[in-house]
């Protein structure tokens, strides 16, 4: 057993890519669900918006990168939100949950249409389109980085990451202090009363999903830059609920909530993952039991069983309180 | 003058004659894969080039190519398009890809005949090519011919209607299948008020226990699938009615929240889906019985038995299920308290026994579900949760929380679903279904047989 190895996973788990993607996506569904109790299950598509934004107007259309992110930040994912929250957020809550996630299964079955393959690339995705990026790496390519977790560009994209995260969160923070965030949350508690202050609920309603959305599609277009390719594999519907296991997690309604969240979310699953590798490697666990491939597919048994305990047990999460996350008394 | 009109009925002529050649590509396209999967998370294609009589490289169109998998049944087919190009879409697996040598017009023949069911890996997502080196001597280069004009022959005019009749078949069949599952998720969340994520994976799991029994067998001894599917309905019954004991009944002693339940349901769809492809495998695998049958010609349409023998059962105990709704003492109960819960309690119905009997009974279903989409398609870990999509279209058709209307409307899904492929490539013609889910919600939004009240 290399234990060297797995201390190391679990801290690029705790800070690295994938904590700062799914950080990303976490706060936009805060946003949704916490703030103003929006049931989206279709945070991957908004993921999905935001890195076939970006690679589809930079390999597809031959923009330009900072183009490629204007389309990819804002434009893709305000036009998915407008899209699935106008026919549902005038209904009841669990009609967006539907909806969003048939978009998800719709980006699916789109996106890896061989008869699209011109725009999409299907199956295999789109590639070469973030290295106006890496150009302006200042890492060199070998080189470690940050006690040793991160090798070269790598660096370069986490460091980004944390900037966008941390601009994020203070975002965030300002805008639940200000009025808008006290009208989000008082449409949460109590839609009618708000409504009866005059306030359109519906119209605040889309305003959270756009801008949630926008989030979402920040992680998603870090991820496709991170891993330099958008598939569609990436942004399969259940890559939403790791979004919404970090979100119960860290605690709805806290602007760091969903940080946190994902960052105990990501140590723990890649913990467990090369933790189980390493007991398969070795032979204590034979192959009959499990195998390399079968590993990958515990990361999602954890997730389910995640969502049903959190949800079951502790919905305000670790850092929540139970009077603001209310999924126990909607 | 004249000039200049005949110069006008010429463009007007040739835009439908451009019309023309679309819709047949398109039907040229949908009729060779009807029979395709609906996982088709793989593809395997080619582009069939040769050289006229001038020499110069051709596309060959009208050639046929089946993909058959392992235990040798048809898995997929596909025509080749006017610039030679095809394409099947496949579940994961390992296929003998064959040029039907028959298909091939004149004068050109296959180089290597020996190569000619050429077998290809796939993996989830792959895309591969495969070449058949036509004719004489030279090598067709693997580049795709994209925008050549294309020229076609209107031999396939007469297609259009029977393709029609074909497609309504088959879309029959599906909606039959659909609505055979999603009477439990509508009977559930009329009762409950549970918008069960799960349900999918009771079809999943019908539809993998069925394979257990059938072709994987339990210490070597395999049954036939008809009893199998006996016993693959009493088990989901059973272990429906296990579910609803063990997680959902304490969960309504809790007075735990719709939303939490919703949650906790998507965790549930997760967590079984996963355990099932830990077990089952991440390829899509058939039952031994009933796979190879030769198809009726029915003139219109070509039906396999199995199918009309599965129509007739799905319309028979869908039938039941409906009188049983409308004229038993336990349908009566399950009708009031989808009805109006406090109201069906004052008046002595347990409500909490009903609740079970739904249960039971959804999840019955969905397992012959299960086993039924087993038996047209191809089974594999996440049928269940592709079709809980198409069941979620189907009940909010019909409206929420009503039985009859989770019937008429999966019903129309499964139309819409298989004469959609008319219009759009097949490997997209879920994405019809679940458009049609959001402009219902725009326009009707408590489906064509849903009181107004529940959806606000």
């Amino acid at each position: 057993m290399d234990w060297g190895a797995i201390i190391e996973n679990t801290f690029r788990g705790l800070l690295g890519e994938q904590f700062i993607y799914f950080a990303l996506a976490a706060i936009g569904l805060n946003m949704h669900f916490g703030y103003t109790g929006l049931l989206n299950f279709g945070q991957a598509v908004f993921m999905a918006a935001g890195a076939y934004g970006l690679s589809m107007s930079v390999a597809t259309l031959g923009l330009n990168f900072w183009w490629g992110l204007l389309l990819g930040i804002v434009v893709f994912p305000l036009i998915l939100a407008l899209l699935m929250g106008i026919p549902t957020l005038r209904l009841r809550a669990d009609y967006l949950a539907i909806v969003t996630i048939a978009a998800s299964e719709m980006f699916r079955i789109i996106a890896r249409s061989p008869s699209l393959d011109r725009w999409t690339g299907s199956s295999d995705g789109l590639t070469a389109f973030a290295n106006d990026f890496y150009d302006m790496s200042p890492f060199s390519t070998g080189g470690r980085y940050f006690f040793g977790l991160f090798i070269g560009n790598q660096m370069w994209v986490v460091l980004v990451g944390w900037i966008v995260l941390a601009l994020v969160v203070l975002l965030v923070w300002l805008m639940m202090r200000s009025p808008w965030g006290r009208v989000l949350r008082a449409i949460r508690e109590d839609e009618d009363a708000a409504r009866s202050l005059g306030k359109n609920a519906y119209w605040f309603k889309l305003q959270a999903l756009m801008i949630g959305g926008v989030f979402g599609a920040l992680g998603g277009l870090l991820r496709a830059i991170g891993t330099q390719s958008a598939q569609p594999q990436n942004f399969i519907t259940d890559v939403t609920f790791f979004a919404w296991v970090a979100l119960i997690l860290g605690g709805a309604a806290k602007v760091g909530g969903p940080v946190a969240g994902a960052a105990i979310l990501y140590g723990i699953l890649n913990f467990t993952d090369v933790f189980l590798r390493q007991l398969v490697d070795n032979g204590y666990i034979s192959e009959s039991i499990m195998d390399g491939t079968q590993v990958g597919q515990v990361r999602f048994m954890l997730i389910g069983l995640g969502l049903i305990l959190l949800a079951a047990f502790r919905p305000q999460g670790i850092f929540g309180s139970k009077e603001e996350m209310a999924l126990d008394d909607r | 003058m004249l000039t200049l009109m005949s110069h006008g009925r010429a463009i007007r002529f040739r835009r439908i004659y451009l019309l023309v050649l679309a819709v047949v590509a398109v039907l040229g396209f949908s009729s060779g894969s009807v029979s395709a999967q609906d996982d088709n998370s793989a593809e395997v294609k080619g582009s069939l080039i040769g050289r006229d009589d001038a020499g110069e490289r051709i596309g060959i169109a009208d050639v046929t190519f089946i993909a058959s998998d392992e235990s040798g049944s048809e898995a997929g087919r596909a025509v080749s398009a006017a610039d030679g190009s095809w394409s099947i879409s496949l579940p994961p697996g390992t296929y003998q890809v064959l040029l039907d040598e028959s298909t091939l017009p004149e004068g050109q023949t296959l180089r290597n005949p020996d190569k000619n069911p050429a077998e290809v890996r796939l993996i989830e997502g792959d895309s591969k090519s495969t070449l058949f080196a036509l004719g004489t001597p030279v090598e067709p280069s693997s580049e795709g011919s994209t925008d050549e004009t294309t020229e076609f022959v209107e031999e396939t005019s007469s297609v259009g209607g029977i393709t029609f009749i074909q497609l309504t078949v088959d879309g029959l069949k599906l909606g039959l299948i659909i609505a055979m599952c999603s009477i439990g998720l509508s009977l559930i969340y009329g009762t409950t008020g549970l918008t069960n994520f799960a349900h999918g994976e009771a079809v999943t799991f019908g539809a993998v226990l069925g394979y257990v029994f059938n072709t994987s067998g339990i210490f070597g001894f395999r049954l036939h699938l008809i009893p199998a599917a006996v016993i693959v309905v009493s088990v989901c019954g059973a272990l429906g009615a296990l579910f609803n004991r063990a997680v959902w009944q304490p969960m309504r002693r809790r007075g735990a929240s719709l939303v939490a339940a919703l949650v906790v349901s998507i965790g549930f769809s997760i967590l079984f889906r996963y355990v099932i492809l830990f077990f089952f495998g991440g390829r899509a695998k058939r039952f031994t019985d009933y796979q190879i049958q030769e198809q009726w010609d029915l003139g219109w349409f070509r039906l396999a038995p199995k199918d009309l023998v599965l129509m007739v059962l799905a319309v028979v105990v869908l039938v039941g299920v409906a009188s049983g709704l409308q004229f038993t003492r336990m349908g009566k109960a399950m009708r009031a308290v989808s009805d109006n819960r406090d109201l069906a309690e004052s008046t002595g119905i347990d409500v909490e026994k009903v609740i079970r009997q739904v249960w039971i009974f959804g999840s019955a279903l969905a397992g012959l579900g299960g086993i039924l989409f087993g038996l047209t398609e191809s089974i594999n870990w996440e049928m269940g949760f592709r079709v809980l999509l198409l069941m979620f279209a189907g009940v909010t058709l019909g409206g929420l929380g009503t039985a009859y209307g989770a019937l008429f409307g999966s019903i129309i899904v499964g139309l819409f679903i298989q004469l959609s492929t008319l219009v759009i490539p097949t490997d997209m013609k879920n994405v019809g279904a679940l458009i049609m889910l959001i402009v219902i919600l725009l326009v009707r939004p408590q489906g064509l047989f849903g009181r107004r009240e529940r959806i606000g």
